[in-house]
């Protein structure tokens, strides 16, 4: 086990204080990281079964006893390390707002109707090619109270393993286009531009299902153990 | 070109946000059910049991009520439920991961069993330790962590204990109460005696 994860790929992640984004100036460590070398602690990772997941899991729309409202689509993609490669057989995990940009969580106060044939949870595995898929509705854009008028660009949250403890992945992706981009400032706590745009799916009309659902694409990069670094800076 | 199939790098670090719990941690409280539990317990598990709990604090001292945290570690021989650990894992349906989302008052706790000496990367032996990942809103990125226990002699030679300073080190063992097999840990996002986080 002399493979490494360069730490250099964790450069497209935002800081830790950004202080546009209130909540993170309590929160974030004011000394410095300590870099260590990873060890087998940090370079094994949990390994899940399919216990873990169970069939239709991945299909946020018929978990209820009737269909959710909104626009119902399809979310796809690949789990892929840095190099390329497919991730086989790692854990997705999602959760999102219903439609009107509510979440079921007892704590959003947002005035917008609950959906009672929508929770917002789900998850998958990848398969063998690290090819993942799910069926949800699309998220409505939400208000919250970080500024005056504050509202965060519609998006799904999502979470996923990869092979290594240091390969744990959790973010948000993003529609193409939205109107909200600039003015959200956990979407532009990525200081590059590139990597902010790696967190926004693509319309994919190729896969959309005719006359049932439109569909977009989200490929998931995680850090790759012989990750060269980027050149385009 | 290989271009087209090599991404140009990682997809971003996002927080987790405040809203997690019926996705990640619902525990009964929701209509999903959990994928994991604060508990790496399983029937065949061999090792001491031991329960590691404590409070997360932010930069004010005010209890973060809305953190998950994610523990990886070894089994009680020091092996890895991973194939890419080559060593046999004769306790089979070990997983050695766990996650525990903190409850309004701030308190985390898991039950796991107490991990064996993990070599590092030159195959020194590293004390007992578990990985810990902490996930919160506010945390544009989640932070790691280590737990270390205060019964351990061997933390006095730990190659990794051996990074940190001398003065900060209490932030990453887990203290042992008297005569009970649970530990004692608090974590500190920020400020004084603010908990070691790694850059791995």
């Amino acid at each position: 086990m002399t493979f490494i994860y360069p730490t250099d790929s964790n450069k497209a992640h935002p800081l830790p204080l950004s202080p546009e984004y209130k909540s993170s100036i309590k929160r974030a460590p004011s000394k410095p990281l300590i870099p260590m070398r990873h060890t087998l602690s940090e370079l094994t990772g949990p390994v899940y079964g399919h216990e873990t997941v169970r069939d239709g899991d991945n299909d946020l729309t018929t978990q209820h006893k009737g269909e959710p409202l909104g626009e119902r689509i399809i979310v796809h993609g690949h789990v892929r390390d840095e190099d390329g490669r497919g991730v086989p057989n790692s854990l997705v995990e999602i959760w999102q707002a219903n439609a009107c940009g509510r979440y079921v969580h007892v704590r959003d106060q947002h005035p917008a109707p609950l959906d009672p044939n929508f929770t917002g949870a789900g998850r998958t595995q990848s398969d063998a090619s690290g090819y993942y898929r799910f069926v949800t509705i699309k998220p409505g854009a939400y208000p919250w109270g970080n500024h005056h008028n504050a509202w965060r660009p519609a998006h799904i949250h999502l979470s996923v393993f990869g092979h290594s403890f240091v390969t744990r992945l959790v973010t948000q992706m993003y529609f193409p286009g939205d109107p909200l981009f600039p003015f959200d400032p956990i979407f532009n706590s990525v200081p590059d531009e590139k990597a902010r745009m790696r967190m926004v799916s693509s319309f994919d009309l190729e896969n959309t299902k005719p006359e049932w659902a439109l569909c977009y694409r989200f490929d998931i990069v995680l850090r790759g153990k012989d990750a060269t670094p980027m050149e385009n800076h | 070109m290989q271009d087209s199939v090599k991404p140009n790098g990682i997809t971003p670090s996002q927080t987790v946000g405040p809203f997690f719990k019926y996705g990640l941690t619902p525990t009964g409280d929701y209509a999903w059910n959990d994928a994991f539990t604060n508990s790496t317990l399983t029937p065949d598990v061999t090792g001491d049991r031991v329960r590691i709990e404590g409070r997360v604090f932010d930069g004010d001292g005010a209890v973060v009520p809305d953190a998950m945290l994610e523990i990886w570690q070894a089994d009680a021989q020091g092996r890895f439920a991973d194939p890419q650990d080559k060593r046999a894992l004769p306790n089979a349906s070990f997983r050695g991961f766990a996650r525990c989302g903190t409850d309004k008052d701030g308190n985390y706790s898991f039950d796991t069993v107490k991990p064996g000496v993990v070599p590092d990367p030159d195959g020194k032996p590293q004390a007992p330790h578990i990985v810990l990942a902490v996930f919160a809103r506010g945390m544009l990125r989640h932070l790691y962590t280590r737990i270390y226990f205060s019964d351990e002699a061997g933390n006095a030679a730990d190659p990794v204990l051996g990074l940190v300073p001398a003065d900060r080190r209490a932030t990453l063992i887990a203290v042992r109460e008297a005569g009970k097999a649970v530990y004692k840990l608090d974590l500190r996002l920020q400020g004084d005696n603010e908990t070691v986080f790694f850059d791995v």
